[in-house]
């Protein structure tokens, strides 16, 4: 029996922690310094926005660990020492172990701006972060503005937490359309109409000057860098991305460069220790897939692998077809495969949106085969298993439009748009 | 009230979720609505009761119609759980409690002092609150109104006016909009207007049991009594036919519908307590518990209450037919070994075929079974004509009564509403929702399906199930879910962030699935472990 340290309670230290219990019987510990308990991420927003409390975002009762036996230390590690196997913990404790997984998650990205550290910024990323948003933005009396920095999707939730509170926000991006650096144009000014449709103030191609302070060491305003504008306010969200959680790792031998650096086995260059989830950097990017992806979804799917790894079942990290999701403000979008903001060389776009303004989608095929890569929907929900399917038989374009109706997983009795996406489609074609 | 974690030291406005000026007047005019029940309840006694009743109404409903175009319709259509906890009614805060502890008032006096509301003796003239009704029950059924028809009135309102607040609530979502739709008809027309013109028909040479049609043994638990079943078969072909539509509701229509599109055709489309509670009890359900324990609790409880209404319906029944089979097919004896009889077959028919997906309830469904059993074997050997067990059969059925179908479905099913949510009576109670949901969980095509990986477990599913089911717990593992208890409401759909949730009819292969490894990782590692 071995004892499997894991540091970092998220989405991939919890999955490995559960998948090594049903593979084996090592004794499991789970350290975190946020949390004494795991709980979702993905559901701070709804604790600030009212639709759920602290509790609701736990996945599994407090009963569940000691249950199965996965034991959970609230602490704060200070140093891994890899010689000896030993982590050192900040109030002097120190713990053993056989085999260690490192799944520290990340932090907020901070550019330098002049400013940054002030008393009302904040970035949208830990449990803290959401207690600090309570106490400095509780009321539109209190926080009669905020301005949100960074155009992707912490922006975006946290512009939507705001306006529950009804919040007044200007939302600073640097792109032409939001989040324009993943999405195509058609689906990036669909969404920019959407957000600003809520009454969020979005200042598109706009970056951050500085960050002004009041006499007291708080925030008074921003500066827009392309305007000089100053725009006043009493909270600053940044929200530029998220970089990995290991400012502890790098003092140790383990050797990181912007994460925790991993083969594709998410081995490090010591043995016995492994990292995954949000703050692990494969050596080799797989596929067109980043070399960090700070995302829930890969972070459960390298827990699930590491997990057999540990349990004498060597097993490659090996993700299937990319897939994300998410949701702005009303409008739910999923991704099945590759879509490009511009598609890449040899490739071509088709992009449907409906007269509401708020359903599109955009499939991107290959100009030469016409086969599918991948489609970005907005507003109308699809099946993962039905595109994953698509993709490993690499269907063509006109295969999957015209068989669209069976990936909707819209509910019972809605509207559905297949007919007139695939006539749409149908007609791009005979135009060109 | 607030329930945040670290909540705002202003005194002012604490929230920011206090209702707008509109809302506000919206509240008022609901409740001089109110007030003017009320002032009848304290015996005023209006001039004009057909002005002052139609006031009362009209006011709730103006009110209600007010309040909630402003809440949604000044907003963009999606979902509209902002600030659910923090509001003091909806987060059993202070509020909560009142509301709370005023229903349940109300519910006693209901079911236990009704000449309090203003019920006449037999004879005289009603006072009260009873008589400020007593013009619109003469226009409907041609009598005075009794505290039944107040209460189905006021009962039909809430659903009605409720619904308009719920449609909006849920402007965007086609299945909630029908869904709410169906509810509304169901209640306004069956519950209450087809009783009440059924009533009119009835004279002195014609008497039928005038009821909600589709109100279906066992929830209509006194369906089969002998004063009822009496009427039924002397009023002729129209009474036998509402005889024989009471027996198939149960043994036919229902496993039918139920076996193509789940309980929730039922539950959530039909029904009245079920109507209720997706209407004025919305904005509770969030408040069920979600917890394992509860879950074990809910089993006990609503399936002892099964074996219960079963036992105590064949009591009566059996004590009010004869020995002598030359009189009348249906004595004591085959109606006995009928009962036995069909729970047998069913009993067996699941073993069968359904053991594995039972696994360990296997054991408690042998348990439940053999009581029955064992109790009707003993009342053929212990009973007299008219007692069961030496107790009296309507003794049997008054404690149900009293226990089942007023303190548990009135007083706490409803009146505790904004404490343990608004489906305690479906989700611990309901006799018919377990014989459903019995149903549900082996042979049905209804499931609800998740999205492959998609899921991001972030529990919006579960904290707005109003029957309490950890629906995440199911989505994070891509399995389907297929409980009995789920009634099929679709909010949790709703509310999925992600579009992971789906309700569906489809067939009965794969319905039940798990994996350990979710869609979207290595597919080698999805066979090896799925597989297993």
């Amino acid at each position: 029996m071995e004892h499997i340290v894991i540091i970092g309670n998220g989405i991939s230290g919890v999955t490995a922690a559960r998948h090594i219990r049903k593979l084996s019987n090592h004794k499991i510990t789970i350290i975190s310094a946020e949390t004494e308990y795991f709980f979702s991420r993905t559901a701070l927003m709804y604790i600030y926005m009212g639709h759920m409390k602290y509790e609701h975002t736990k996945p599994y009762e407090d009963w569940f660990w000691k249950k199965n036996r996965i034991d959970l230390k609230f602490g704060f590690v200070k140093n891994i020492e890899t010689k000896s196997s030993t982590l050192y913990f900040k109030n002097g404790d120190t713990l053993q172990y056989d085999k260690l997984i490192i799944s520290t998650g990340s932090k907020s990205n901070k550019f330098g701006w002049k400013g940054q550290d002030l008393e009302g910024v904040l970035g949208l990323y830990s449990k803290q972060d959401v207690d600090l948003l309570e106490t400095l933005a509780p009321n539109n009396e209190i926080c009669k503005r905020a301005v949100i920095v960074g155009g992707g999707l912490i922006g975006v939730e946290l512009a939507e937490m705001l306006h529950t509170r009804k919040i007044p926000v200007t939302f600073l991006a640097r792109e032409d359309h939001f989040w324009d650096n993943v999405l195509p144009s058609g689906d990036a000014s669909m969404i920019s109409r959407h957000i600003a449709s809520h009454g969020i103030d979005l200042r598109l191609k706009s970056n951050l000057k500085e960050i002004q302070s009041d006499d007291n060491g708080r925030v008074k305003a921003v500066v827009i860098e392309e305007t000089d504008e100053v725009v006043h306010c009493n909270l600053v969200g940044l929200t530029p991305g998220v970089s990995p959680n290991i400012d502890m790792v790098k003092q140790t031998n383990i050797e990181t460069d912007q994460g925790v650096l991993v083969n594709q086995f998410l081995e490090t260059n010591i043995e016995n220790v492994y990292a995954i989830g949000d703050c692990a950097q494969q050596r080799e990017p797989i596929g067109h897939r980043k070399a960090i992806e700070p995302l829930w979804y890969t972070g459960r799917m390298m827990g699930e692998t590491v997990a057999q790894t540990i349990c004498g079942n060597k097993m490659k990290y090996k993700p299937g077809h990319w897939f994300n999701s998410a949701k702005f403000f009303d409008i739910e979008y999923q991704t099945y495969g590759w879509v490009f903001p511009k598609p890449k060389e040899g490739n071509a776009h088709f992009h449907w949106k409906y007269e509401d303004d708020t359903k599109c989608i955009t499939i991107e095929y290959e100009n030469a085969t016409n086969q599918f890569l991948g489609i970005n929907t907005f507003g109308i929900r699809m099946k993962h298993e039905v595109f994953d399917r698509w993709l490993t038989e690499k269907r063509s374009a006109d295969y999957v439009m015209a068989h669209l109706q069976e990936a909707n997983f819209d509910p019972e009795f809605y509207k559905t748009f297949e007919p007139e996406i695939l006539e749409r489609y149908s007609e791009s074609f005979r135009m060109a | 009230m607030s329930n945040k974690l670290n909540p705002s030291m202003s005194l002012a406005k604490p929230d920011s979720q206090a209702l707008s000026k509109t809302q506000k007047l919206g509240v008022a005019i609901g409740v001089i609505g109110l007030f003017i029940m009320i002032l009848a309840f304290f015996n005023v006694d209006f001039p004009n009761k057909t002005l002052f009743l139609s006031l009362s109404l009209g006011m709730i409903t103006v009110g209600t119609i007010i309040f909630s175009n402003n809440a949604y319709l000044t907003k963009q259509a999606g979902i509209k759980n902002d600030g659910v906890w923090f509001k003091s009614i909806a987060s059993r805060g202070f509020w909560g409690w009142i509301l709370g502890i005023v229903l349940t008032l109300f519910y006693i006096v209901l079911y236990f002092k009704a000449e309090w509301l203003g019920l006449a003796a037999k004879g005289e003239a009603n006072s009260g609150l009873v008589a400020l009704f007593d013009p619109l029950s003469q226009l409907l059924n041609g009598g005075p109104a009794s505290q039944w028809f107040v209460y189905g009135t006021l009962y039909t309102v809430a659903i009605l006016v409720f619904g308009y607040k719920f449609m909006l609530k849920y402007r965007h979502n086609k299945h909630q909009l029908l869904r709410t739709v169906s509810v509304m008809f169901f209640q306004l027309a069956f519950a209450f207007l087809i009783p009440e013109f059924m009533a009119r028909l009835n004279s002195d040479s014609f008497s039928l049991p005038y009821y909600d049609l589709k109100n279906i043994w066992p929830l209509n638990y006194y369906n089969f009594d002998k004063y009822r079943v009496d009427s039924m078969i002397e009023a002729g072909d129209i009474g036998l036919a509402l005889l024989i539509f009471g027996i198939l509701s149960i043994f036919v229509i229902t496993p039918i519908l139920t076996y193509k599109y789940g309980k929730r055709w039922y539950c959530s489309w039909v029904c009245g307590c079920g109507g209720l509670a997706e209407t004025a009890g919305d904005p509770f359900r969030h408040l069920s518990d979600k917890t394992q324990v509860a879950w074990k609790i809910e089993r006990w409880v609503v399936h002892s209450v099964v074996v219960f209404v079963t036992l105590m319906t064949t009591a009566v029944i059996y004590s009010y037919l004869g020995h002598d089979s030359s009189k009348y097919w249906l004595t004591k004896d085959v109606f006995l070994l009928s009962v036995a009889g069909i729970l047998t077959i069913v009993f067996a028919l699941v073993m069968i075929f359904k053991r594995k997906e039972l696994a360990k309830d296997a054991q408690y469904g042998a348990i439940g079974y053999f009581v029955i059993i064992m109790v009707l074997i003993g009342m053929h050997y212990f009973s007299s004509t008219k007692d069961v067990f030496l107790v009296k059969s309507y003794t049997l059925q008054s404690s149900y009564g009293f226990l089942i179908g007023a303190i548990f479905s009135g007083v706490i099913g409803v009146g505790f509403y904004p404490i343990f949510g608004n489906r305690v009576w479906c989700r611990f109670g309901c006799p018919m929702a377990a014989i459903l949901g019995f149903q549900q969980r082996l042979f049905s095509r209804f499931r609800i399906t998740t999205n492959g990986g998609q899921c991001i477990s972030c529990g919006n599913c579960s904290t707005y199930c109003e029957m309490g089911i950890d629906v995440r717990a199911y989505a994070q593992k891509g399995e389907n879910i297929v409980r009995s208890s789920c009634v099929g409401c679709g909010i949790c759909a709703a509310v999925c962030p992600r579009g992971v949730l789906k309700l569906e009819n489809d067939s009965l292969k794969g319905r039940i699935n798990s994996n350990d490894i979710l869609l979207g990782n290595d597919v080698d590692l999805m066979d090896l472990v799925n597989q297993r």
